[in-house]
Formats: C-alpha cells, structure tokens, sequence
C-alpha cells in the first residue's frame, strides 16, 4: 500500500491549495455588500429563467464522441504502461488501435460534427 | 503476430482495412454519386471472397487461440460474403429511390460482414460477444437509418433495446461459464467440463448463451422484436439482416455448443426440441393472419429459424451431428438464396411512404409482369418446401437427419407447419394470378438481375443438390 | 484487515446512501449527480479488491463520460423534474419485494456460506497494483491482442452509428 501514499499526499496538496487561496482571501476580505455587488454579473445583463434549459440534440454528440475516445484512453493505458518490455511489435498493434480511432476522428470531423454551431 | 496468425484472419483484415478506407473515402465522393461507394464496398465483398475461397482446405487456428480457420468458417464465411453482395445489390437502386442514399450505408453493412465472419471463426467467448457486437451495432443503425419514417426509426430503438438485452444474456452465460470453468475458450471449456467441475453453472451459463443467441435468430420465444423490426427497417436493410444475422447466429450457436458443450448435450437437446418446435409452430400459424407482405415474410423468418434450430437438436450424437449440421448449413443456403429473392420481388413492388406492402398490391402482377410473378412464385415454393425449388432439397436434407436422430417428432411437426405455411406462401400466388389489379412495379437493372439469379439459383441447385451437400458435408466433417 | 474493514464500512455506506438518493430524488439532474457519488465509491471499492485498472476505468468511463451522456440525456428531454405522481403504482411494491429476495439470499450468503467464500484466493493476479497493471498490459497485448484491435473498429462504428442518427441533413 506504500504507493497510495503519493495519492493520499497528492489529494492533501491538492485540497489545501484551493482551500487555503479561498480561505485566505474570506479571511482578510473586507465585507461590506450591497445589491448590486451581489449580483451575478456586476457588469453584465442579469440572466433570467432557470438555467437549466433543452438543449440541442446536436450537442449530445460531442458527449459520445468523448465516451469514444475516453475508452480508447482507457485501453491504452495499460499498454503505455508495458511500452517498454513489449517491443516494436506492440507499438505497432498499439498504433494501428489510433489509427482506427483517428478514421473516426477525420470521419467526425470532415461531416462537420465538431463545429459548435 | 506471427505469419500463422495472419493467415487465420486474412479476409477479415482485407474486410476491415476496406470498409475502414471506403469510410474515409466515401467522405470525398459527392452526395449524388454514393452508387460508386456500393461499387466499392461490392468490389471489397468480391476480394474478400476470392481470398476465402483461396482458403478452402486450410486449417490453422490464430492468435492465441482466439479464432481459427476451418471448412467450416470458410463455407461460413463464404456464405456471409454472398449475403453482403446480394444485400448491396437489393440496396442499390432501393436506397436511391427511398431517398435514403448516404454511403455509410455500404460502408456500416460490410463492418456488420466483418462482424458476420469473425463469429463464424471465433473459438473463444470473448471473441464471440465481441463480434455479436461488431455485426448488431452496424444492424441497429440501419434499421433506423430511415429517419424521416417514424416506423423505421421505432424499428431502429426496439431492435437496439432488444439487441442490447440479449448481448446482456450471452456476456452473463460467458461470465458464468467462466466461474464454472476458469475459462473463455472453447476447447478450454471442454477440457474442463468434462474434468467434471461444476456443472449446474457451466449449465446456467450455456442456457443463457442460448438465449442471447435465440433473440438473435428470432426463435419463440424470443421473437417478439422480429415483426416490427422487420416491417420498419428499409426493405434491403431487412432482407440482408434476416439473412446475415441468421447465417452468423446459427454459425455462433453451433461453434460454441459443439466445441464446448457436448456434455450437456442431455440437459440441451430437450430445450432445443422444444425451441424448435414452438418456433415452427408459432411462426407459421401467426403468419397466417398477416395482411402486409414485410410482415408475413418476418414471421417466415421465425418459422425458418425453427426449421434451422432442428439441425441442432441431435446434437451430441456424434454420429448423426455430421449430417444433421450439413443439413442445416445446406438449409441456410437455400434460405439465404430465397429470402434475398423474395424480398427483391418485395422492393421491386414497394412504393414511397410504405405503400404497395400488402398482399392485395401483387394482384394482377402475373398477367403484367410474367417474369416478376414466376421468380415470386419460385420463392414462395421454395419457402414452402415444393419442387422444383432449394427449399424443398433443404427440408428433405433436414428431416432426414432428424429423423435418423431419432426424432420422428419433430419431423412431423416441421412437416405438418409445412403443410399449414403453404396455405399463406400460396396466398401471394393466388392473388398474383387469380386476382385482377394494375400493380406498377421498378424497373432496376440490379435488382432485376439480383431477383433473376435467386431465381435461377433456387431452381437449378435443386436439380444437382448433391455437390452443395457433398461441399457442406466437408465443411463439417472436422468440426467433431 | 481492521482498517480494511473501517472503510469498507464507511464506503457501503456512503455508496447504498447515494444509490437511495438517487433513486428517491424527483430531480433527475440530482439523481445523476447522486450516480457519479455512486460511481466513484464503487470504484474506491475495486480499489480496496486490489484492481486499480478497473477502479480508473470505472472513474473516467463511468464517472466521467456515461455521466456526461446522462446529464446530455436529461438536458436533452428537459425533464429535469418529474412528475410527483407515480406513473407505475405495481412498481414499488414489485421493486420491494425483489430487494427482499435479494437480501434474504444476501444474509443466507453471509451466515452459511461465509466460510467457504472466505476462502477463495485470486490466483495469480499480482496485488501490488502497478505490478497489476503492467500485467494487464502484457495480457492485452498477447492472448487478448484480437479482442483488443476489434475493440477499436467496435468504438469506429458506434461513432459512425452515432453520427448517421443525429446528423442533419443539409437540404
């Protein structure tokens, strides 16, 4: 269990930063509010009805495009792990597992998938 | 991977980089000329089923095991490719006319061959889910692929939903049968199986892998999706799928039930008598009410799966299996053949918006087009199982078996089911001939070509039957 | 193992807590968020089992993409809030008495059973967990190298699916 200890320590730091910046600046802050201080967006256009709104059917695609390729990430990793014992033989099976994923990615990007519009 | 490994898998690779280039490529092929991406995914078909051929003889397994080449998988395999030609050639001028032409559809159907022919050669269960998968995902999507129509699109959901269902079946029995025997592959569970480990698991899991495969192939009683499937898909959508994915399904089923579990053979034979059974039954007799043509053919489809399923139900006889499973591969031929046919006379006849899709449309069509009407008429027999037609050399390949199995009965009712389907199948002869009507058909030279050689096939290999026989006989010989 | 047994007691409970909240809040954007608490505690689960590969994957795919999807889902439809009436009256009873059947075989399992389940070992799958992975790694890459190259066409094609039926087709 000795490894865990750098994920235990890097979870710490990583609470403690953000924290202790947000603690920090509430602690020493000078607090004296007024409505328009507590808006949303002091310079902008107040925002109205719920935020939580129908979104456009196309915007679901960039969610399973990702899943797509948060799998392959997944599956990688256990090879870049064994990289260096595997040899040539599996960096080229490795490559071939892209380069399918990448004919997705042109596939995507060339039916003008990817724009945000 | 070594030489071996590559040569296991040659058609398949040559498939896949195909169908994964024809991707790319057919995004540079402008929207009015997709026909050249079916010339292309037709052209990748056609070398891939040169090289299997070149295959014949071959035996090698690959890949740690994972698949292997045999007569079996090459025949198979063989099969599968001609399913995918004659469904690209059904496609051709249909999609065109439907409004549905978009090159994804050649290339989304040979991903589902490539998924096709890896589980006729998988030799491991993790190969065989993952190939169900590579065939059903590309189906779903065509099922759907109308998506102006409402009915295709529930077609697409309900295909999906219940597909998905049924993978869930067959990677639960994997999971069981890999508690029972600490593993996936074929051989492996044999070996274990018969150390005599566990067997009430290995059962569970075998029964479970049955019944993901029974919605597959649509067998009652897990059917229920088939009909409206069917009936929404794109008419060449439904007539490749009721081919391919039964070819597959069947080629799955009996890989994995003859490889790895012959010991179960007592507990089985009686489920698969009585799949069979109630499948023909239930099949024919529902058929009998159906008014739209996609959907009487759907429930023909069922009732086939259980003339299929009686291939399957001697097995662990080890001398009747060679033959009982001939018949039932040489049955699958003469189905592939018929059901493309049948459904090309369908989409000569169908019209925008589903019309022209009930029987009472074919009336007239033998006095106007004589030829339309004889190749439907052939089709018909043949489904029915009267000479001069394949159906007729499957079915007595098939009850033969059987009935050297032993299984007099179930011979019978195949035989009876028979008897009760002609009353349907001639229906649409009757109301050809008999009836009068002005039916408009399409005139495409694909389709008229693809419907002519069905035709011509049916009838002529039903002359010499033997050699078909004899080539299916040797497919199976070195898979006991 | 006392440790071991602490926290795996603190996890059940944070992770049954979540799956009740997920299932008995009427805001669906919730009961998703409530999923993603449950996502990551079974992950911290497979942790505990020794597999970190499974317990990373379980994060990112889980946790991460397929909640992403849900929440798309949810946004999509718009129906955040459902409605209060119960569509299904036959549900909760049904739903109740299979948890019944799920925890009488449950407590069977502990009381009878224990001792023999105590005793499986996992064979040879290396505990340290980097040791693992690395043995993952060698696996995928030599008797699952096949399933591990279809995988990837399987992804293509879902991709490919996916893009058929939501794209637009421009006039």
């Amino acid at each position: 269990m000795n490894e865990w200890l750098y994920v235990l320590l890097f979870i710490v730091v990583g609470l403690i930063i953000p924290v202790g910046a947000i603690g920090v600046a509430w602690i020493i802050s000078p607090k004296k509010p007024n409505p328009i201080k507590s808006e949303t967006y002091e310079c902008g256009i107040e925002t109205v009805g719920d935020s939580w709104v129908q979104f456009k059917a196309q915007y679901y695609i960039f969610a399973l495009v990702f899943l797509v390729f948060d799998v392959e990430a997944v599956f990688l990793f256990p090879w870049a792990v064994k990289l260096g014992q595997l040899g040539l033989y599996a960096v080229i099976e490795g490559i071939i597992f892209i380069l399918i994923l990448v004919a997705g990615l042109v596939y995507t990007w060339r039916k003008g998938m990817l724009e945000w519009a | 991977m070594t030489q071996l490994d590559f040569q296991t898998l040659l058609p398949l690779t040559i498939l896949t980089v195909w169908a994964c280039v024809l991707l790319i490529v057919d995004l540079f092929i402008p929207k009015n000329r997709k026909g050249i991406t079916a010339v292309l995914a037709a052209l990748g078909l056609a070398v891939t089923l040169s090289f299997t051929i070149l295959q014949i003889g071959r035996e090698n397994s690959g890949y740690s095991g994972m698949v292997v080449l045999d007569g079996f998988s090459t025949f198979v395999n063989a099969l599968i490719l001609v399913s995918g030609l004659l469904g690209i050639a059904l496609a051709y001028g249909y999609v065109k006319r439907m409004g549905l032409e978009r090159g994804e559809y050649y290339t989304l159907l040979l991903f589902s061959v490539v998924g096709m022919m890896l589980m006729a050669q998988a030799a491991d269960l993790i190969v065989v889910f993952i190939a169900l998968e590579l065939l059903s995902i590309p189906l779903y999507v065509l099922a759907a692929f109308s998506r102006t129509s409402a009915e295709s699109e529930e077609a697409g959901i309900k295909y999906f939903l219940l597909g998905a269902f049924a993978t869930g079946f067959v990677v639960y029995g994997t999971a069981l049968v890999f508690g029972a025997t600490g593993t996936t592959s074929l051989v492996g569970i044999v070996g274990s199986a018969s150390n005599g480990t566990s067997s009430l698991l290995l059962t569970i899991g075998a029964a479970l892998i049955l019944v993901g495969f029974g919605f597959k192939v649509a067998a009652v009683p897990f059917h229920m999706w088939t009909p409206d499937v069917y009936q929404g898909a794109p008419t060449s959508v439904t007539a490749f799928m009721a081919a391919g994915a039964k070819i597959a399904g069947f080629a799955a089923l009996l890989r994995v039930f003859a490889t790895a579990f012959p010991t179960l053979a007592t507990d089985l034979t009686d489920i698969l008598w009585a799949l069979s059974a109630v499948t023909m039954i239930l099949g024919n007799v529902v058929a009998i009410s159906q008014t739209n043509i996609k959907r009487m053919l759907a429930y023909s489809s069922i009732a086939h799966a259980g003339y299929i399923l009686m291939a399957f139900v001697p097995y662990g006889n080890k001398d009747i299996m060679p033959i009982s499973i001939a018949a039932g591969l040489f049955y699958l031929v003469s189905y592939v053949f018929t059901n493309f046919g049948a459904w090309g006379v369908v989409i000569a006849l169908e019209k925008s918006e589903g019309k022209g899709l009930e029987i009472g449309d074919y009336a007239g069509l033998g006095r106007k087009y004589p030829a339309l009407a004889a190749a439907m008429t052939v089709f018909m027999l043949s489904l029915i199982g009267l000479p001069p037609t394949l159906g007729l050399v499957g079915k007595f390949y098939l009850f033969r078996a059987v009935i050297a199995g032993g299984y007099t009965g179930l011979a019978i009712i195949g035989v009876v089911t028979s008897l009760v389907s002609a009353y349907y199948y001639l229906r649409v002869v009757v109301t050809m001939y008999m009836k009068d009507g002005e039916p408009t058909t399409e005139r495409e030279p694909m389709l008229d070509f693809t419907t002519a050689f069905t035709a011509i096939v049916t009838v002529v290999v039903s002359l010499v039957p033997q050699w078909l026989f004899l080539l299916a006989s040797n497919a199976v010989l070195k898979l006991f | 193992m006392t440790v071991d047994l602490i926290l795996f007691l603190i996890l059940a409970l944070v992770s049954v807590s979540t799956a009740l909240g997920m299932l008995l809040s009427r805001n669906t954007v919730y009961s998703a968020l409530f999923l993603v608490l449950n996502f990551v505690t079974v992950a911290v689960f497979y942790l505990l089992l020794g597999a970190p590969f499974i317990a990373m994957a379980q994060v990112t795919v889980y946790a991460g993409a397929i909640m992403v999807l849900f929440l798309f889902v949810i946004m999509l439809l718009g129906t955040e809030v459902l409605p209060a009436s119960n569509i299904l009256p036959w549900q909760k009873p049904l739903a109740g008495g299979l948890a019944a059947v799920l925890a009488v075989e449950a407590i069977y399992l502990l009381l009878v059973r224990a001792r023999s389940v105590a005793q499986v070992t996992s064979p040879d799958v290396a505990i340290n967990s980097m040791d693992n992975l690395r043995e993952m790694g060698k696996v995928l890459f030599s008797t699952y190298l096949l399933p591990f190259e279809v995988t990837s066409i399987l992804l293509l094609v879902a991709m490919v699916g996916a893009i058929v039926l939501t794209k637009k087709e421009k006039a």
